[in-house]
This record gives structure tokens, C-alpha cells and sequence, in this order.
């Protein structure tokens, strides 16, 4: 009796035990044939109906086809849980074909260092389908990966303010070419009554990226790499000089009341409802101009200037601010020769698939350009081929903490509340760890 | 039944399930956690010793001190609002609204029940000045006094304030329920005979309510004070530690640490910190308190 006792005391830990264990992956042999079906898993912080997904589920549909069996799974993770479920799955050996990249270009490129990521470069050249990447494309994840390539553009954004042509042409006002243009052209809009600019404090970043950009403008495209590379600091009185002029734009209340505590859509909202009269952001964001029912000042309302120059500065408004969103990586590990040969015709297809299907414009070619696009569309590609020498934007080369006190104290540089040397300083102090 | 559990084997077998479930999920990870408090690091780029350095790196840490005052700060004035607002509306509910209390003791218990998000997006709202003017905003236009309209949320002040009035509306009314029960138990016949000795009002509360009521009164105390100190969904859900830094607490800032800025080293030892931290206030609450209790 009593040793049955102590049977099941230890049968029932053991069970508690196991249930807390994992579960181990099976090896097999599948994808060694080139010519056979592949399974592709995409870990995304996009769901199965938002672009990627969409665009690549099109190109498994068309692919198997060909290669009958092969599927593809969306599995979604929030962004904020990203990095985490990418550090667990790539110390378990357990990572997918295919997914998002970490957050942070540093974190990139130490996937990519590990051994983690395919080297994409190589690899795409090795199957002879490097020249489908745009060169942009490849530049700019270059920069930001440590002059590797690491990850797929699976879209790719100039960046630059949008304005309502209609305020503009009311009040008199012509696109501004310099800061001080621009600076004045808002204060004629603050003058009307009209909010200048349209900017959400909570995310912190479209505040920064105004800080970044000025930093081009005045110190030239790589400014912001010789802090990062230790050769400058933010506190050196040039950069604060940036800081102070953003600032400036908020002391003088260009970015109205409450862009603290203004979330990323009510922002951009101010804008597509006439609100307020400027809006800088990325290109991702001419889907939203795009739909009427966001959009109520209408497409064609919507015009593009260049961050303006800097009278005296190093740099030029057509170094134009580009980024590929969050790239995709493949798996080192679960990379086979089938996967080799989807990767090909993925490169090939992708470029034209989302034009076509979802009017996004990526960092691959694509073959036949639907005629049908719409005007904003148009003028973000002609933008994108236009750019001989993109730049980044001001986190760009930053360590992840850097990154997060920058754009958590953005909202007080604008409010005041914090003065620009204090900002420079605590962003530079995240830096040096 | 005696015999029973006497038989070690038969113990082994009650708790032996329990125990291994608890040794698994909460001492194996603690002990973990201490270890990573040596290291530097993350589960991708592998972990390197550094010896002491993390606990030497907490002391220079500017932002860990000021997360560390926002904690204290945050746990002192929410517990005294929470068990003093608790205590308050016990002592009505016996006192003055004896039997008629259920309704109310119900209305003030309801926030308990709410997911924290939503009675955070609800405070969010309600103090926002764009693209809508918020209840309190527009209140203040109302009554003309609309010069005073700002972001009350993006200030570091007005966000510490919105933070403690939220926190102290939702859980009063569990404090309330807790010394409601302790106060029932008082028996009516000591009251009885304090009213005859010509007490009443606040002498009564003060010299016969309170002293019966200290054991379970030091109770809410430890629990507010070690929820408070802990504190991190409320936070999150408000403000997300900002502006800047104002409202981070020691936990957001250790899961940054840990998981945002992917070094798990650092973030552990200002875990330990944290857990020493609550451990020293409860000794000390423990140690005030006992004398009393015993009396």
C-alpha cells in the first residue's frame, strides 16, 4: 500500500514535470530536393490579411502551382514581443524559414553575425536573382546592417512631410525649399489658426525623425554614423543646435496642444481631416491617403516636399530619408534547397505581386509596373528611383536602449520640459550604455 | 485521519504534485534570475561573466534611482489613499449607513472588477486635450475656466496625480470590503459599553474602533504597500512610464531592461533589488506593528 503511495507521488511530479516541458522539433530530410514542395513558415508582426502576408501567400499560390504540396503559414506576433520571441527561438536552434527581423538594426546585424540569418547577399547571387533588389534597396539595408544584407525589403518608403495643398494655396503659401521657408510658412498656418503640424508624442519617433533629418541637412549624410562610430557625440554643440531647432517648433506651439499624449492614428487623422496643415511621415502612409473613408481632404489634395535644406549645411533635401519598414531574414537553420529555390521566385515575383495587389512599393523590382497607380504612388516611386544617396533617421545606428529614450523623451524636447542639451545628453549617455 | 498524516509517504503524495509545480515555476526561475544577475547579455548573443559589475552598475544609475523614488513615491501616497479611502468608507458603512450599505459597498466595489486597460484608456480619455477635449477639459471650458486646459497626461506632475487618483478609485473598494469584515467583527457589547462611558465620533473610532481593528488594518497595509511597490499594469496601460521617465516604476523599468533593451543580466538585478526592496518594507511594517498586534 505504501509504496503505491510513493509510485503515484512520483508518477503525478514526473506528469507536472512533463507537462512543463517542451516539445522537441523531429529532423527530417524534407527540402534537400530542390524541385520538391516547401513548407515556409513567416513569423510576422503583420496578421495573414495585412500586406506581406497577403503578397507572399499570392506568390506561394502561383509557386505551387509548379511545385505542388508547398504552403505557406502566417504566424503573427505582436511587434512589442518580437525581439523576445526571437532571442527564445534563436537559442532553441527553432527560428522559421522566414521572419521579421528584430526591431533594432543592431539587433539585426547580430542576427546576422551569429550566424542566424542568411547572409542574403551571397545567397541571392548564388541564385542568380540579386539583380531583382532595387540597388536603394540594398544600400539601405546596408546601412543600417553593417554593410551586410542580411534581410528581404519587403517594402521600401521615402520619408518626407505631407502637406494639404488647399490650406497651402489659401494662405498663400509656396512649398517651402529651407528651414526658414518652412518655419515661416508655419507660422503664417499658427497665425490662421490652422495647427502646423500633425505629430504623435506617444510614439515619440515622428518627432525625432524631424531631429534626424535636420541633423543631415546641417552635418551632412553621415553624421549621425560618426556617433554611432564614436567620432562625434550629440551633446557637441552642432547637434543640440538640431535639437534646439525642434525644440523651437514646439515652443512656438507648431505642434498644437496635447502632442504628448497624441497617438500615431488620431495624429495622422489631423491631418486626413484638415486639421492640420503638414504631416511628416513615410510613405507607408499613401495607403491611408489612399482610402477615402481615412482620407476626407482627398488624394489629390495631398502634396510632397523633401525635408527642406539648411541654409549653410552640409547636407541637401535630395538626400532623400529612406527605410524598408521591418525587413524579413531567413533562417540559417531551416534553410534548405527548396527554400533556395521559393527564395528565387520570390525575388523575381514579389516586386510587381504587391504593385499590383496592394500598391506597395518595395525594395524588389517589379517586371511589369501596373499602369493604374494612383498620383501619390507614382510620385513616391519617382522619388525612389530618383535617390541617388539616401539617409537613415536620427535612431537609426542606436542600440536598442538608445533608441527607446529618444523616442520616450521626444514629446518633452517638443513640450519643453526638458531642454535640448538635457535631451542630447541623456540620448548620449543611452549610447555609451 | 491523525495516523495519516503522520505517514510521510502519504504527505509526500498531498503535496508532493503542489510542491513540484511550485519548485518549477517559481523557485527554479528565482534562483535562475539570481544567477543572471552575474552575467551580461541575452539569450541570442550567449552570456558573458561580469562578476559584481550589474550591482555596481545599479548604484550609478541615474535612471534606476529615479525609478527607484517613483516607486516609494507611488507606494507611500497610493497606500495611504487606498487604506485610508478603505477605512473611511468601512467605518460609513457600519457607522452611518448600517444596513442600506450593500448598494453602495457594491458601487464602490465595481472599478475592482474592471481589466485595468480599460479603466486606463477610460482615464486616458477623460484628461486628453486632442483631438478631443476630454471630460475634464471640456468641464473646465464649461465653467470658464479654459485657460487652464493643457495636457494634463503629458506633464510629469499631472501624470504621477492621474496615476494615484486611478489606482486609489479602483481598488478602494476592496480595502473597504476588507476592514468592513474586520470591523463586523468587533463585538457590539465593548462598543455598547464605550458609548455608556460617554464615547462617540472620533473618540470611539480613535480609542476603541481602531485598536481592535490593527491586525487586520496592518494586513491591508503590507498587501497595498507590496502591490504598490510592484506596481506595472496600471502603469503601462496610462502612461507607459512617461512622460519620459516620470512614471516609470522599478518593474517597467527592469522588463525594458530585460526585454525591450535585451539585457537580461541587468534587468535581473534590478529584479533582486526590487524584491529586497519589498522584503525590507515588510520587516519593517512587521516590526512597527507587532508590538500592538500583541497588545
Amino acid at each position: 500500500m505504501r509504496s503505491k503511495f510513493a509510485a503515484i507521488a512520483v508518477a503525478a511530479s514526473l506528469l507536472a514535470a512533463a507537462a512543463c516541458g517542451g516539445t522537441g522539433k523531429g529532423g527530417s530530410d524534407a527540402g534537400q530536393d530542390a524541385s520538391g514542395p516547401v513548407n515556409v513558415e513567416f513569423l510576422s508582426v503583420q496578421q495573414a490579411t495585412d500586406n506581406w502576408p497577403t503578397v507572399l501567400s499570392d506568390l506561394m499560390t502561383g509557386y505551387s502551382k509548379d511545385h505542388p504540396g508547398s504552403a505557406l503559414k502566417n504566424t503573427f506576433v505582436a511587434q512589442t514581443d518580437l525581439d523576445q520571441k526571437l532571442q527564445l527561438l534563436g537559442a532553441q536552434n527553432a527560428l522559421p524559414v522566414l521572419f521579421n527581423a528584430p526591431n533594432t538594426p543592431a539587433a539585426q546585424t547580430e542576427m546576422g553575425q551569429t550566424g542566424k540569418a542568411v547572409d542574403l547577399e551571397a545567397k541571392l547571387t548564388e541564385l542568380g536573382v540579386i539583380d531583382k533588389v532595387s540597388p536603394a534597396a540594398i544600400s539601405v539595408v546596408k546601412q543600417l546592417q553593417g554593410g551586410k544584407f542580411y534581410a528581404l525589403p519587403f517594402e521600401l518608403n521615402v520619408e518626407g512631410i505631407w502637406f494639404n495643398k488647399k490650406i497651402f494655396a489659401d494662405n498663400a503659401i509656396t512649398e517651402p525649399r529651407t528651414w526658414d521657408e518652412l518655419t515661416a510658412a508655419a507660422t503664417t498656418l499658427q497665425g490662421k489658426g490652422i495647427q502646423p503640424f500633425a505629430a504623435s508624442g506617444v510614439e515619440g519617433w515622428p518627432i525625432t525623425r524631424l531631429l534626424g533629418d535636420y541633423i543631415f541637412r546641417l552635418l551632412g549624410p553621415d553624421a549621425l554614423k560618426k556617433v554611432a562610430d564614436g567620432q562625434a557625440k550629440l551633446t557637441d554643440p552642432q547637434y543640440v543646435q538640431a535639437a534646439q531647432a525642434i525644440a523651437d517648433l514646439g515652443s512656438k506651439g507648431f505642434f498644437g496642444k496635447g502632442v504628448t499624449t497624441l497617438e500615431y492614428q488620431p495624429a495622422e487623422d489631423l491631418f486626413l481631416q484638415g486639421k492640420a496643415g503638414m504631416f511628416y511621415m513615410g510613405s507607408w502612409a499613401v495607403g491611408d491617403f489612399n482610402d477615402p473613408k481615412k482620407n476626407k481632404i482627398g488624394a489629390d489634395n495631398i502634396g510632397y516636399i523633401p525635408f527642406p535644406a539648411v541654409t549653410g549645411g552640409a547636407g541637401n533635401a535630395e538626400q532623400t530619408p529612406m527605410n524598408v519598414g521591418l525587413p524579413t531574414m531567413v533562417s540559417a537553420k531551416a534553410y534548405t534547397p527548396a527554400v533556395g529555390e521559393w527564395l528565387k521566385y520570390l525575388a523575381t515575383n514579389y516586386g510587381g505581386t504587391a504593385l499590383t495587389k496592394r500598391g506597395l512599393i518595395s525594395g524588389f523590382k517589379a517586371a511589369t509596373p501596373p499602369a493604374d497607380l494612383s498620383e501619390t504612388t507614382k510620385l513616391v516611386q519617382t522619388r525612389i528611383d530618383g535617390t541617388k544617396e539616401p539617409v537613415l533617421w536620427f535612431e537609426a545606428l542606436f542600440s536598442a536602449k538608445a533608441t527607446s529614450v529618444s523616442q520616450k523623451n521626444a514629446a518633452r524636447l517638443v513640450t519643453g520640459s526638458m531642454s535640448p542639451q538635457d535631451f542630447m545628453s541623456k540620448v548620449q549617455d543611452a549610447l555609451a550604455g | 485521519m491523525e495516523k495519516l498524516l503522520r505517514d510521510r509517504r502519504a504527505i509526500l503524495f498531498f503535496i508532493g504534485p503542489a510542491l513540484t509545480v511550485y519548485t518549477l515555476v517559481m523557485l527554479v526561475p528565482i534562483i535562475w534570475s539570481a544567477g543572471y544577475t552575474f552575467f551580461e547579455g541575452n539569450a541570442l548573443s550567449g552570456f558573458s561573466w561580469t562578476g559584481l559589475d550589474n550591482y555596481s552598475k545599479l548604484f550609478s544609475d541615474d535612471a534606476f534611482w529615479q525609478s527607484a523614488g517613483m516607486t516609494f513615491k507611488y507606494a507611500a501616497v497610493v497606500t495611504v489613499g487606498q487604506v485610508g479611502a478603505g477605512l473611511i468608507l468601512s467605518l460609513m458603512y457600519i457607522f452611518y449607513l448600517r444596513k442600506a450599505s450593500s448598494l453602495v459597498r457594491t458601487l464602490v466595489f465595481f472599478p475592482v472588477v474592471l481589466p485595468t486597460v480599460a479603466v486606463a484608456q477610460m482615464f486616458v480619455k477623460m484628461f486628453q486635450v486632442s483631438p478631443q477635449e476630454g471630460l475634464f477639459n471640456a468641464t473646465l471650458s464649461g465653467v470658464g475656466l479654459g485657460s487652464h486646459v493643457q495636457d494634463w497626461l503629458g506633464t510629469p506632475s499631472g501624470a504621477f496625480w492621474i496615476l494615484v487618483i486611478m489606482d486609489i478609485w479602483r481598488s478602494m473598494g476592496f480595502y473597504a470590503v476588507l476592514l468592513y469584515a474586520g470591523l463586523v467583527d468587533i463585538p457590539e457589547d465593548i462598543l455598547e459599553s464605550a458609548r455608556l462611558d460617554g464615547a462617540s465620533g472620533f473618540t470611539l473610532t480613535r480609542r476603541i474602533v481602531l485598536p481592535l481593528l490593527t491586525p487586520i488594518l496592518v494586513s491591508s497595509i503590507i498587501f497595498s504597500i507590496n502591490g504598490t511597490l510592484k506596481v506595472f499594469d496600471s502603469v503601462l496601460a496610462l502612461t507607459k512610464g512617461g512622460p519620459g521617465d516620470a512614471t516609470t516604476p522599478l518593474t517597467l523599468y527592469m522588463y525594458n531592461t530585460a526585454f525591450s533593451y535585451g539585457d537580461y543580466g541587468y534587468g535581473s538585478t534590478i529584479a533582486m533589488a526590487l524584491t529586497l526592496l519589498s522584503l525590507a518594507v515588510t520587516l519593517v511594517i512587521f516590526r512597527a506593528s507587532r508590538k500592538d498586534v500583541r497588545k
